[in-house]
């Protein structure tokens, strides 16, 4: 079966690690409890260090399980810079394996998804179960007949992978925090998302845009929960068609910025939609509009569906990858210290129809590389990249709302709607990994 | 520019209506533009190759006429950040054809070929437009613009302009 991958954190060369040969970044003097380096963005060293102890080595989210229902069915993502394939075989268990040939490493697999029992690589016709499996080799007396190299030949295979509501996550590291320990506080709010389906259910099945951007990853990361631009890059949106957004974003607001751990971090719209009190308000509708979707709400969950209609979706990123957006789902993909590609995707709640379509017509207007939101976010990101290599001030500033900052009742630190207290939240987990040795 | 109710279309007067069409969305006239749709319009930039369920799947742009008014009003802004300033366009439309006649509306392909130019760097899109044109009034009117870009299978830079 499935070789694993070896353990490619533990194997990093020295010269990669300044922490070996003493000339490489220093991290603690390069993030700072209020402040972060232009560095951190630009240089190529920092990014095949953040591949090494981030990328290939924490929880790192890949792909959800509603993209492969059915058995044999496949779908091609990436951890980093690596290319995986993410199967369901015959007996509907899920495969997460590296889309590269054992013989002479060429791509497997060449669409973006499919169903399939096996692959062939088009090479040398070497042919895999989509279990990993080395099944057939031509003219397989030059290796010795049947029975020889399957065994240490095979597909690489991931070696860990976990999910949570359906929401595939893998580490390339055979050891290290759960799933579960590295999710913490984050769980909980892809557990809200869910809750808004009558069945419980998200599915990831509306396409995905891929929108190319010339920006260092960690901009998107730090963007996603900053509660402090929005009335800044999005006006112009938000002032033609009279969007109630900029104002959840703004000193008014009763809106927190929280950090969950671990990297993780939301802006959570909850006080101001419970200030306000209206089911459905979150989504920009009412519920006679939406009666079906309500009705069955109602019947799921009783008296507390009142509640969790008001609530709302989360808005909330989880390190380093992915981010959820109320009604969209989006994913981060590392390419090089200067650019990107952000996945987007409208989410689909199992049972709501009256939603899911217009969940799809909202998001295909807001996001990808023309939406009406994330295209002035992207400019801003691709500006800030130029930025960056400028050589003074030196520092990207991150003190917004320290000197306010408290703990919640479950001692999570949270700032105001627009304080920095995510990107803060965001550099002390950044720091822990750069730092592992 | 101006057209006989009820019937077919003359190419050299397509021809006329199309590259109109072009040199307003490249010289970002968005008022001229405008007039050109339908009021049952769909400007539609599919990604990916799924074309059967727009309205069920992704799309880089799927605009009626009310998310047209919308992205021009906020493009009129001046704050489009990706659009301030304006990208310099311009676009060649070729292999023009008329494709079908579907009642009042004449369906055309072409091609097109279009540079665009910003402070992050020239990007050249290019692919295949499908329009839908309905003569009304003694005017040719834009009913549906569909533009299926070559690389739309793959991650695209930021589409801020009228393409």
């Amino acid at each position: 079966m499935s070789k694993t991958v070896p353990d490619i954190a533990a194997a990093e060369p020295a010269y990669r690690s300044g922490r070996v040969t003493g000339d490489g970044p220093d991290y603690p003097r390069l993030i700072r409890p209020d402040r972060v380096h232009g560095s951190l963005y630009t240089d190529p060293r920092i990014f095949a260090d953040e591949l090494a102890r981030i990328w290939y080595r924490t929880w790192v989210y890949v792909g959800h399980l509603s993209e492969i229902p059915e058995p044999g069915d496949y779908v091609r993502k990436n951890i980093g810079l690596q290319d995986v394939i993410m199967t369901r075989d015959a007996d509907g268990r899920v495969h997460l394996l590296l889309n590269r040939c054992a013989h002479r490493a060429n791509l497997v697999c060449e669409a973006g998804r499919g169903n399939s029992k096996s692959f062939r690589c088009p090479y040398h016709g070497w042919t895999y179960r989509n279990t990993g499996e080395l099944i057939g080799f031509p003219f397989g007396q030059g290796y010795g007949g049947r029975g020889t190299i399957e065994a240490e030949l095979s597909l690489a295979a991931v070696p860990r992978f976990d999910s949570h509501r359906g929401f595939v996550f893998a580490s390339m590291a055979a050891d290290g925090p759960s799933l579960t320990e590295h999710l913490g506080e984050a769980a909980g709010e892809i557990d809200r998302l869910a809750r808004l389906s009558p069945d419980g259910e998200v599915e990831l099945t509306a396409g995905w845009l891929k929108h190319r951007t010339r920006a260092n990853w960690k901009l998107l990361a730090e963007n996603e929960t900053d509660g402090y631009h929005p009335q800044f890059v999005h006006n112009s949106i938000f002032s033609v068609t009279n969007s109630p957004i900029g104002a959840l974003y703004s000193d008014k607001s009763a809106a927190v910025t929280r950090n969950l751990g671990h990297g993780h971090s939301e802006n959570d719209l909850r006080p101001e939609f419970r200030r306000v009190g209206e089911p459905m308000r979150w989504f920009g509708t009412t519920p006679d509009r939406v009666p079906g979707y309500v009705a069955r709400m109602r019947e799921v969950h009783g008296p507390a569906a009142e509640q969790i209609m008001i609530e709302g979706a989360p808005h909330v990123m989880v390190f380093p990858n992915l981010f959820i957006a109320e009604i969209q789902v989006f994913v981060i993909q590392p390419v090089s210290a200067g650019e990107c590609v952000q996945y987007s995707t409208a989410v689909q709640l199992t049972g709501a129809p009256e939603l899911n379509r217009r969940m799809i017509s909202q998001s295909v207007g807001s996001v990808g590389p023309a939406g009406m939101l994330l295209a002035d976010d992207t400019e801003m990101y691709e500006r800030n990249q130029r930025g960056v290599a400028m050589l003074a001030p030196e520092w990207l500033d991150l003190r917004r709302g320290l000197a306010r900052e408290r703990l919640d009742q479950r001692g999570l630190k949270i700032g105001t709607a627009t304080d920095e207290t995510a990107m803060r939240g965001f550099w002390s987990h950044y720091l822990s990994l750069m730092e592992a040795a | 520019m101006s057209a006989p109710a009820g019937q077919d279309l003359d190419l050299r007067q397509i021809e006329q209506f199309l590259y109109a069409e072009a040199r307003y969305a490249d010289e970002h006239d968005y008022d001229a533009w405008e007039a050109l749709w339908t009021d049952d319009a769909i400007y539609w930039v599919p990604a990916g190759g799924d074309l059967t369920d727009p309205a069920g799947q992704m799309s880089v742009i799927y605009d009626n006429r009310n998310r047209i008014a919308t992205r021009l009003s906020q493009l009129r802004t001046g704050k489009r950040h990706a659009q301030s300033p304006p990208s310099s366009v311009r676009r060649v439309i070729s292999n023009i054809e008329v494709l079908d006649q579907q009642g009042s509306d004449t369906i055309v392909g072409a091609n097109f070929v279009l540079a665009e130019s910003r402070e992050r760097g020239v990007e050249m899109w290019a692919g295949r437009v499908t329009y839908r044109l309905r003569a009304a009034d003694g005017q040719i009117r834009l009913a549906g613009k569909q533009v299926l870009l070559v690389n739309r299978e793959q991650a695209l830079p930021t589409l801020a302009f009228l393409i």
